[in-house]
């Protein structure tokens, strides 16, 4: 019986290292200008937000009775004044602080534990796929505003309970996906091939099923940054995020709404950069599920 | 059990409990291959070809019951712990499946994927195994080997794909290969290509190979033997020049005859009237009774038995009884 023999011959460029799948992701996504203008825009606001006190003009959290409510265009004060008379700008500054981290951080965490619930429950299958899913249903079965108010309600308010009422918020929406993922993947001919070439189920999940499902989780997950944004300003709206005097485009919509008879612009601004932010989430993550689509 | 046998079958029944009725897609099969012997195993779809063959890997999906016995270089495969089935797929028995496209990871290279192949079983370096994907990739005859590896799955046509679903099989110099209708997804001119290429490969390697398919044409090209299912049985077994010459089984007389090579001059193909039995509720006795020509009361009431008709060759049909 023969067997495969080494041949020594063999140039060394085959054995040089393949590019690798995000390398490739990487070259498409720099060719969308759409992704890429909604990426720097993003940077430039995480970079706003890292150097707020080196950039902005005022002292957010200092306000002056005379000053209050001054309209866009006023010497000095670019973007007016709030009704207690803060700088707008500075408290737009500082405020991508507070709106992106709470945007931001819940998303990754329920990444991780909303694709490892969807993952195991849908590989496993049959009666824990059964009892996995039909628990977070009962989360999925609440309008996730409502979830994400009555769990910050029952913390109490403040910017760690928003955060994990948040996170808690988007566990079920990232594990059924991952779920349904997974199913499809767990189905399909190359997971029986390698079954059939001998990996164990453990392979399999990190190298086949992770491998497969974890983009189409990511690019999900990315679109939830925006949604993120959106319910954390709300909670602060509420009064159940971040609590006054500090700077959070929620909050400071929330404040500034006694003065939209008054001074209709300024009280616009918050939402303005809530919009901002929120559509470079989603422009850039449509990006990135057209790069990660590996036959385009 | 036959020692001589690289693959031994015995009275193997699957049943998969899926749905409301269980079904019995296999019904009582025994095979047995010699070490480097071909045997094509023909059927048409849901004959339960497919079935046994991944019996032999036991990649059904859980609730799946298999009765029977199986032994494959000597080893019993229903007994093998789960440890055990991993340390034995891929490195004594492989397979090739039908669709390429499918059954490679798209998120990774062929080379990749190769390599994790040959780790899996041998203790070898990366370099080592990159060096071993290399010459199997030369084996195979894949133009440009080095460049090839690290192209993913959606950038080869169907028969380059192919060629690298045969050297991951052979990654890691296995003693059986099945092959799971290897040519049906891929065009004409390279079917034969392939064909070739698995002949070969198998002379030079020793391999016996269980081959499946439902092209009787294909089945005499490849194979020394040939075993046509019906309806989760064998009905007909025997070497390839015998069947084809002579065939015995009422259905495999209808298998030759319905070929596309003898439709010269007609305008229609001869086909054999009716359709497969429904495996969730088979007829009492011979299941091809309700198609065929030949039929007799006793066909319709007895299950025929597979009994040995001429030299190296079974049956299972009451005429020859």
């Amino acid at each position: 019986m023969a067997t495969i023999t080494l041949d020594l011959a063999a140039p060394s460029q085959a054995i040089s290292k393949s590019p690798g799948f995000w390398s490739g992701v990487l070259r498409r996504l720099c060719r969308d200008p759409v992704a890429m203008t909604a990426l720097s825009i993003l940077l430039i606001l995480v970079l706003i937000a890292i150097l707020a006190p080196y950039i902005s003009p005022y002292d957010p959290s200092k306000g002056s009775v005379i000053r209050r409510l001054k309209p866009i265009g006023t010497a000095g004060y670019i973007l007016g004044t709030d009704e207690l008379g803060r700088d707008m700008v500075s408290r737009l500054i500082y405020g991508a602080r507070l709106s992106l981290i709470m945007g931001v951080v819940p998303v990754p965490i329920a990444f991780v534990i909303g694709s490892a619930i969807g993952i195991v429950a849908g590989y496993a299958g049959g009666i824990v796929n059964t009892l996995i899913m039909r628990t977070v249903d009962v989360f999925y079965a609440f309008p996730s505003v409502l979830l994400a108010v009555a769990l910050s309600g029952a913390l109490g308010s403040g910017l760690t309970n928003a955060l994990v009422s948040l996170t808690v918020v988007f566990i079920p929406q990232i594990a059924r996906v991952a779920e349904s993922v997974t199913t499809q993947v767990r189905k399909l001919d190359y997971v029986d091939a390698a079954r059939a070439s001998g990996a164990p189920p453990s392979t399999i999940i990190r190298v086949h099923v992770l491998g497969n499902v974890l983009g189409p989780i990511f690019v999900f997950s990315t679109s939830l940054i925006s949604v993120s944004m959106i319910l954390a300003s709300g909670l602060s709206f509420l009064g159940l995020g971040v609590r006054p005097p500090d700077a959070e485009w929620g909050l400071m919509l929330n404040t500034l709404r006694t003065a939209i008879y008054n001074n209709p612009f300024v009280a616009a601004l918050p939402g303005v950069m809530i919009f901002i932010t929120s559509i470079c989430f989603n422009l850039f993550s449509d990006g990135l599920r057209a790069a990660m689509d590996v036959k385009s | 059990m036959k020692s001589d046998a690289m693959i031994d079958i015995r009275n193997l029944s699957v049943t998969f409990n899926r749905g409301r009725k269980p079904v019995k897609a296999v019904n009582g099969v025994s095979l047995s291959v010699k070490p480097g012997e071909v045997l094509a195993l023909l059927g048409e779809s849901g004959s339960g070809k497919s079935v046994t063959m991944r019996s032999l890997l036991r990649l059904h999906p859980k609730g799946t019951k298999i009765e029977g016995a199986m032994a494959i270089a000597g080893r019993d495969v229903t007994g093998l712990s789960a440890g055990e089935l991993g340390a034995f797929r891929g490195a004594v028995v492989s397979m090739v499946f039908q669709e390429p496209r499918l059954a490679l990871d798209p998120v990774y290279t062929l080379g990749q994927q190769i390599e994790e192949t040959i780790m899996r079983h041998e203790k070898v370096s990366r370099s080592e195994a990159s060096a071993r994907a290399f010459a199997l990739f030369q084996k195979v005859r894949i133009p440009s080997p080095e460049r090839r590896l690290q192209n993913y799955p959606h950038e080869m046509s169907g028969g380059m794909l192919q060629r690298s679903m045969i050297a991951m099989a052979l990654a890691c110099n296995p003693k059986v290969l099945l092959a799971d209708e290897p040519t049906t997804a891929l065009d004409a001119t390279v079917q034969i290509q392939i064909l070739l290429l698995i002949r070969e490969l198998q002379k030079e390697y020793g391999l016996s190979v269980i081959f499946v398919t439902h092209d009787i044409g294909v089945a005499a090209e490849v194979a020394d033997r040939i075993a046509v299912m019906y309806a989760g049985r064998i009905v007909e077994e025997g070497r390839v020049a015998d069947i084809i010459r002579e065939p015995r089984h009422p259905y495999t007389k209808g298998l030759l005859g319905a070929r596309v090579e003898l439709a010269h001059g007609r305008d229609r193909l001869i086909t054999i009237p009716g359709a497969p039995p429904d495996l969730a509720a088979m007829p009492p006795g011979c299941a091809f009774a309700p198609r065929c020509a030949q039929v007799s009361d006793a066909c319709r009431t007895d299950i025929p038995a597979l009994i040995p008709a001429g030299e190296a060759a079974h049956v299972a049909c009451i005429q020859y009884a």
